[in-house]
């Protein structure tokens, strides 16, 4: 197996946890976090499988501004879920 | 009851998909390579632009580019009009440390240079305007988040957002005046892999760049007032 392929699998990984993560954590502002994460995995495939272009969206989009939009969100509300 | 309902209109769900996905010709490459193949292979004749994406979201489909950009604004307006305070609730309090000012400082005018090369050399490389606007807009956010108390002028980025919406509709109905369609390439395409080449699409993915930039940064800076 090459090096990308060792790569994929380990990001494969952690993304499947962190993803898994999102949903199990009761921390909102972790979840939120682990939710970037995905989408910075996310973005990392994108490049692997030659989408450049999305993955620029998804880098700066996903990582950056959904994350903050989501933490101002928790701050006006609550930070833990029932 | 409910439950059984669901597993109902789960049931049938599931079946009309079962019944489209086995009709659709797995192993074989396309529903139609005839169509791809075009695209790839007479893109940068027809438009110009070395980039094949590019061309096709601004040349192909600018109409559905100019309806995204229309979503963008009513979000953006919409999230103005719902959050919009007079006053600030005190962001002037907290500011974050030394090093994080210093830093933000330093590269502020890289990330707003590096979002004005991905939206101008949008025909040439990846990216585009949603991108370049994306990252310009994650530019300020990194300098609201270290000084709390930086603002920005709401007028100017609504002149900037409107001015911007404005020159894709006029670039459009120039086509529309000059050419045959909307949207239609009016300018010379010029040569491939070239600055100043593919005709209008540089323009419009700069117009592009900057309402984006513009309706993120406002939007993001709305947003920021209403928390303390």
């Amino acid at each position: 197996m090459d090096f990308l392929g060792i790569i994929v699998i380990i990001l494969t990984l952690i993304l499947i946890l962190a993803a898994l993560f999102v949903i199990k954590t009761k921390d909102l502002v972790t979840a939120v976090v682990a939710s970037a994460v995905v989408s910075l995995i996310a973005s990392i495939y994108f490049y692997i499988l030659q989408a450049p272009d999305v993955a620029l969206t998804e880098a700066a989009i996903g990582v950056g501004l959904s994350t903050i939009i989501f933490m101002i969100t928790i701050r006006k509300t609550r930070r833990d879920e029932e | 009851m409910r439950k059984a309902l669901a597993v109902f209109f789960l049931a049938i769900l599931g079946y009309y998909m079962l019944a489209v996905l086995l009709n659709f010709p797995f192993g074989i490459d396309h529903l139609n390579p005839e169509l791809a193949g075009a695209y790839l292979r007479d893109t940068v004749s027809k438009t110009g632009a070395a980039n094949v994406v590019t061309s096709i979201v601004v040349n192909y489909r600018g109409f559905d580019t100019l309806g995204e950009v229309t979503v963008l604004f009513l979000a953006a307006t919409g999230m103005g009009a719902l959050l919009y305070k007079g006053k600030t609730m005190g962001r002037s309090r907290q500011n974050a440390s030394v090093i994080v000012k210093a830093g933000s400082r330093l590269l502020f005018p890289l990330i707003i240079i590096l979002g004005a090369y991905v939206f101008i050399h949008g025909h040439l490389t990846p990216g585009g305007g949603f991108q370049g606007g994306a990252i310009i807009a994650s530019g300020f956010l990194l300098m609201f988040i270290s000084y709390r108390n930086y603002h920005v002028n709401h007028r100017i980025l609504s002149n900037v957002e409107s001015t911007a919406g404005s020159i894709f509709v006029i670039i459009g109905l120039l086509g529309l005046l000059y050419g045959a369609t909307f949207l239609e390439n009016i300018m010379p395409l010029g040569i491939p892999n070239k600055l100043f080449s593919a005709g209008v699409i540089p323009l419009i993915y700069i117009a592009v760049g900057f309402k984006v930039g513009a309706e993120l940064t406002a939007l993001l800076d709305t947003m920021l007032k209403t928390v303390k």
